[in-house]
């Protein structure tokens, strides 16, 4: 079981090879880009299944016993996000291949793409601080080069401060791993959470606080998240849906795994909860004030950040609990969001809220897709935001956080205003003239989409369950030590 | 780590961020490269003193040894770091081909939406805008 760690990283970047050597063949590009992300997308089920029923499955690369050599490890909690992160890249996939068409060769997506995944594969399931900057920096340089598959003006501008931002972060990691060491001595997860309760409060503080920095700036919280509206936008659809879905979210796991296992602390922690609040409302109140739908949906990227951050500020099995629901559902819709709006601008030529108008008469099936997705993502029932939103709400109130439920409960209605004006103004109104027809493909892709994210509303129950479990594990960090070190 | 080291380090990062917050391009590509070389400094700082080269023959005392592990970090460190900027070049390479300027560029709708407070024409920026985020 344990070679599916390794190969379901190794798998991806082999496929990124192999596109390049077959060259300019489409169907063959296309092949391979199917069988690595899919290849992903079984590994992570299969993983999760074999973590949920008996123990996270742990590799140790090179035969090196931990904590001498690099560790591999798929808990519950890696696994689960593996297994939405894998199935959305499966799905943009399929949107891109319907999209691009032939532009995928120019632009050599297939094997960037393949790529991006690799990162994302092995961010989510290192088990080494060092390993997590390569795996961050292989998914950031993907991204990078993804987000100028077009180089004019405009992409080039947004590209430039995303990557002077990501840079800077990865310079503070640097920082961050050359302290960590200086303090403890090693790298492995496991054995960090074992050393550093041995080391002095003060810079253990220090080291925890900087890596809520160095995660918080990928993750975009506030208020470190002004690059992320800024540059997402720009980028072809299937890009932005991914990085959307994805990315951030990567950001988020990090700070999750790091605070829970290296410096765990008792009760809700004040700190958290007030960057949660202060990013909810900063990204809704952004969100109000764009006139272009993936701006709208960027800056609800960062709203919406802020509600993980929430579930994690609780620090007690509910709220982890809540905060891993709020992240399957999160990765689902908001990749969905974005497939909308990619179908709205192939419809309208355009994304601007101004310019779009009467999309219902002309093309309903579009609005139908975006409804429920829109609704899940301000938290209506019975969408899966609100089975998310609700456990986090209950929670808060359990623990007689009033103060951020308070705000929660605010920036989710100002989320269904600022949804409420992307319908009013791109499918209601006057059919404007037709500026192309959305490919059936882009079509079919969205609605696996929209369709797994009423599955994860319909299968709450078993998914509230699933995140209980991996919340535990998370709290208790000696399931992941001895998994990693063995029985001490 | 040793006091020289650190202060290296906190002037790299210095001069480092003073450079990334410039206008022009090349400039904060080499406030980039100044920071990561400080960062990378720490790193090799960190397993405290130097010692003997790690070669484990006949009679060295283990204890003698430097730490091998933070050197093989700084070694990835520095390579990710040098395709990052050397990409970054090529990125203001081209940007200074679009636009004869190593200047960075304003951001369109942030200009737009200062536009509305300030009620200036801001349909050919919408125009600009419209084109680039086809």
């Amino acid at each position: 079981m344990s070679w599916l760690l390794p190969s379901a990283v190794a798998v991806p970047l082999l496929g990124a090879g192999l596109t390049v050597l077959v060259g300019r063949r489409l169907f063959a590009q296309r092949l391979i880009a199917a069988g690595g992300v899919g290849f992903v997308l079984v590994a992570a089920v299969v993983l999760l299944f074999a973590a949920d029923t008996d123990s996270p499955v742990v590799a140790q690369l090179g035969g090196w016993g931990a904590p001498a050599g690099i560790t591999l490890i798929a808990d519950r909690f890696a696994a689960i996000i593996l297994t939405v992160s894998s199935a959305m890249l499966v799905a943009v996939l399929a949107y891109a291949v319907a999209q691009l068409g032939r532009d995928a060769l120019d632009w050599w997506f297939h094997t960037k793409y393949l790529v991006l995944t690799a990162g994302v594969v092995m961010s989510l399931l290192t088990g080494d601080l060092f390993n997590l900057f390569v795996g961050f920096e292989v998914m950031l340089i993907a991204s990078y080069v993804l987000l100028t598959v077009k180089t004019g003006p405009g992409e080039i501008r947004a590209t430039m401060s995303y990557v002077v931002v990501n840079l800077v972060a990865s310079a503070f990691f640097l920082v961050v791993i050359a302290f960590t060491y200086g303090a403890t001595g090693t790298m492995n997860l496991a054995e960090l959470a074992v050393r550093l309760q041995q080391v002095d409060p003060a810079v253990r503080n220090g080291l925890g606080l900087l890596m809520l920095v160095v995660f918080g700036i990928k993750a975009a919280l506030f208020p470190l998240f002004m690059w992320l509206p800024d540059s997402y936008p720009t980028a072809p659809t299937p890009v932005t849906a991914v990085f959307a879905g994805l990315l951030t979210k990567v950001g988020v796991f990090a700070i999750i795994r790091t605070q829970t296992l290296l410096f765990p602390q008792d009760g809700p922690s004040s700190l958290l909860l007030f960057v949660a609040g202060a990013t909810m409302t900063v990204g809704v109140l952004g969100a109000i004030a764009q006139n272009h739908f993936k701006r709208i949906l960027s800056f609800h990227i960062v709203s919406q950040v802020g509600y993980m951050i929430m579930g994690l500020g609780f620090l007690s099995v509910a709220g982890l609990a809540a905060a891993i629901l709020y992240m399957i559902h999160h990765i689902v819709v908001k990749t969905g969001l974005f497939l909308v709006g990619g179908l709205v601008s192939a419809e309208n030529g355009t994304g601007a809220l101004d310019r779009g108008g009467g999309l219902l008469h002309r093309r309903p099936i579009v609005a139908a897709l975006f409804l429920p997705l829109a609704l899940s993502l301000a938290g209506v029932p019975p969408f899966s935001g609100f089975v998310a939103k609700i456990a986090l709400i209950q929670e808060g109130v359990a623990l007689g956080r009033g103060a951020i439920v308070a705000v929660s409960l605010a920036v989710s209605f100002l989320t269904l205003f600022s949804m409420t004006k992307i319908w009013g103004a791109t499918f209601w109104g006057e059919p404007k003239e037709s500026a192309g027809r959305a490919r059936g493909g882009m079509i079919a892709a969205t609605a696996t989409v929209v369709v797994l994210s009423l599955a994860v509303a319909v299968l709450a129950e078993p998914l509230t369950g699933l995140s209980t479990r991996a919340a535990a594990d998370l709290l208790d960090t000696a399931v992941y030590i001895s998994a990693v070190l063995g029985e001490a | 780590m040793s006091l020289i080291g650190l202060g290296v380090a906190s002037l790299l990062f210095a001069a480092g961020a003073y450079l990334v917050l410039q206008r022009m391009l090349s400039r904060v590509i080499i406030g980039l490269g100044l920071i990561s070389h400080g960062a990378n400094l720490l790193i090799v700082l960190s397993p405290g003193k130097a010692g003997l080269p790690p070669v484990l023959s006949g009679g060295v005392d283990p204890a003698a040894v430097s730490d091998p592990f933070p050197q093989a970090m700084v070694l990835t460190a520095i390579v990710i770091t040098f395709g990052v900027t050397a990409f970054l070049l090529a990125l203001a390479l081209r940007s200074f081909l679009l636009t004869g300027s190593d200047a960075v560029e304003d951001d369109l709708e942030d200009r737009r939406i200062a536009g509305e407070t300030r009620e200036f024409d801001d349909r050919a920026v919408d125009d600009e805008m419209h084109e680039v985020t086809r």
